[in-house]
């Protein structure tokens, strides 16, 4: 996975709340299971019209936020199915980085797994970020979010920012220590099954 | 500790865990379909190239796969991955597959219980969202992404943050006609999509203890709807004799203490529950069936692992016998020991004469993905889990979720029926 950069660029504001997994990918495209290119798929349904049309009037849609990496959206973001599919077609896309006030469990950890940081921040931040028409700048080292006007903090957990930074994913982390795990596993007494 | 903090707690050979602690726990079981199958074999081809040796399994005994999405194929690309699953549980020695068209088959989450696959006390991961299901057999049972699955199959471990716990105390039997589906569509109503998120939702009280496994399934199961790490019900005589009838042996009972605590404890007046639906398009848009909109429907689906057990079946029968269905209904038994169970005991002769179309078991419109998926502006009233903007089709059509009584019913009269009100 690469490392994640600090990162800056405009927002763009999902205003929705539980936003879920089979909008984000839809069912169809989940028997691709090619390496790459499901961006084309994000948010299908919302993007296109039944000829495939572009429609004005999706925030996707617009020239505008072309270039940003980062969405600012609303609570429980990738609830239902658990499709890594989802994460896929947000990164394929160009998102780095998804701010919300809350997160879907499993959604939220496939992120981590595919180099994408979610951000959990206060509803009222949240509220200001999608309002934000200049850029902002995501500091991971850090924990800060930079607008022209302020600086909002972040929590995240100290391994999963390790991960991100490092360009580590979890089995080849962990499949580093191979000898160390096989080697502890010979001499525990932890019983494996009931 | 309660059952999930003493289960979690073995698995990761502790002698005590709390909410918030951090652990790796041996994993007793996996699952994987036809749809995160092929996603782990992506995961797989991507780390072989990093150098990653993926040519052996942790144990290929404690993996089982189901082919449910995507089957019997609608075109090739289906057919495909079906044959790349198997290609995988070939070259990794993966006996527990269940094909289409080779025997036992079904939806993954059926199959855990029909085949007693999970045991109670067990900690078991699957590919999928709605794994929850197995929680009503006493299980730790929670769905991964591709990526988590991958890593488990390797490693046959993997971290857990250990759940709070919700605890829903159900007093007292549901009344005739009410089901565990609509006790759930309530709960869920109250709590809302997200109100379980990263929690454990566990059911007890004497509503549990009055309610049949199959019904605990259904509980369970919706969890996923409140966004639910997992759910779980204490295991007790009647899941022994379930999953004993089924195959299984030396199955041990794991309970919470009787001093457990709970972040939070929900109480529910069973008897006084009524038939409820959701609404398009989300499971907390909850309304009893005697206010629901007077539309008119278009369908009847009696499918998926939440609805279209042999118990779910039985409602739908007891609706359906002696009268017609006035749109279109199909009914999909979740699995084929379901199927002939049901064809033993007359059960499809009375959906066949009221006119609904039986079809095999799959996951089909439930995921939108084939067997009857819904046109544009269509209306369907269905027993399965979710109603979000065009999961069973058309992005512009519209799915009520309710019980296979309240589908049954809704069959019968074209209108979403309570089936207190039928004739």
């Amino acid at each position: 996975m690469e490392k994640f950069k600090k990162i800056k660029t405009i927002v763009t504001p999902l205003d929705q709340v539980n936003v879920d997994t089979d909008q984000i990918v839809p069912k169809q495209f989940l028997k691709l299971i090619q390496k790459s290119g499901f961006g084309k798929y994000l948010f299908f349904n919302w993007r296109y019209d039944e000829n495939e049309n572009q429609k004005k009037d999706f925030i996707l849609n617009d020239k505008k936020y072309q270039n940003s990496k980062i969405l600012v959206t609303g609570e429980n973001f990738g609830c239902g199915s658990s499709r890594e599919h989802a994460v896929w077609a947000l990164q394929d896309y160009g998102f780095s980085v998804i701010i919300a006030p809350s997160f879907a469990d499993i959604f939220f950890s496939n992120c981590f797994k595919n180099g994408i940081l979610p951000i959990k921040l206060e509803e009222k931040n949240v509220e200001k970020l999608k309002h934000e028409s200049g850029e902002l700048e995501v500091d991971l080292e850090n924990q800060i979010l930079k607008t022209n006007s302020e600086q909002i903090s972040f929590d995240i957990d100290s391994h999963k920012k390790k991960i991100l930074l490092e360009g580590l994913d979890d089995i080849s982390q962990t499949l580093q220590f191979e000898d160390k795990i096989s080697e502890f596993e010979k001499q525990s007494k932890i019983p494996s099954v009931l | 500790m309660n059952i999930v903090e003493k289960i979690l707690a073995r698995g990761s050979g502790r002698e005590k865990v709390s909410p918030d602690d951090v652990i790796f726990a041996d994993i007793d079981k996996v699952m994987v379909h036809d749809v995160s199958g092929p996603g782990v074999i992506k995961v797989f081809d991507k780390l072989r190239k990093q150098g990653i040796n993926v040519d052996k399994l942790w144990d290929s005994s404690k993996v089982w796969v189901a082919e449910d999405h995507f089957v019997p194929s609608a075109e090739k690309i289906s057919a495909e991955n079906i044959v790349k699953l198997q290609n995988f549980t070939k070259n990794y020695g993966i006996e527990k597959h269940f094909k289409y068209g080779m025997g036992q088959y079904g939806i993954c989450h059926t199959l855990s219980h029909e085949e007693a696959l999970v045991l109670p006390g067990e900690v078991y991961v699957g590919g999928d969202s709605h794994t929850n299901t197995t929680g009503a057999l006493g299980a730790f049972a929670c769905g991964l992404g591709h990526t988590d699955i991958a890593y488990v199959l390797l490693n046959g471990k993997i971290w857990f943050k250990v759940p709070e716990t919700l605890y829903f105390k159900l007093n007292g039997k549901l009344p005739d006609h009410v089901m565990a589906k609509d006790l759930i569509l309530k709960i869920i109503g109250d709590i809302g999509t997200d109100g379980g998120a990263y929690r454990t939702m566990q059911f007890g009280g004497s509503g549990i203890d009055e309610m049949s496994v199959e019904s605990r399934l259904t509980l369970c199961n919706m969890t996923t709807e409140a966004g639910a790490k997992n759910g779980i019900v204490e295991p007790d005589q009647k899941v022994v004799d379930y999953l004993t009838s089924r195959g299984a042996s030396n199955i041990t009972l794991v309970k919470g203490d009787s001093d457990a605590e709970y972040a939070k404890v929900y109480e529910y007046e069973s008897s006084e529950m009524e038939p409820t639906v959701a609404k398009p398009f989300s499971p907390d848009n909850t309304v009893v069936v005697r206010e629901a909109p007077n539309v008119d429907l278009d369908k009847s689906y009696i499918g998926s692992c939440t609805g279209a057990k042999y118990e779910d079946l039985e409602a739908a029968a007891k609706i359906l016998k002696g009268r017609k269905v006035k749109i279109r209904t199909e009914v999909l038994p979740a699995a084929i020991s379901i199927y002939k169970r049901a064809m033993e005991n007359g059960l499809l002769k009375i959906f066949l004469d009221a006119g609904a179309t039986v079809g095999p078991p799959t996951c089909g419109a439930c995921c939108g993905a084939h067997m009857g998926v819904l046109a544009k502006d269509e209306i369907c009233i269905s027993t399965t889990n979710r109603n979000f903007p065009g999961r069973m089709g058309h992005v512009e059509s519209q799915t009520y979720l309710s019980s296979p009584l309240v589908a049954a019913a809704s069959a019968v009269t074209g209108k979403i029926t309570d089936p207190r009100d039928l004739n």
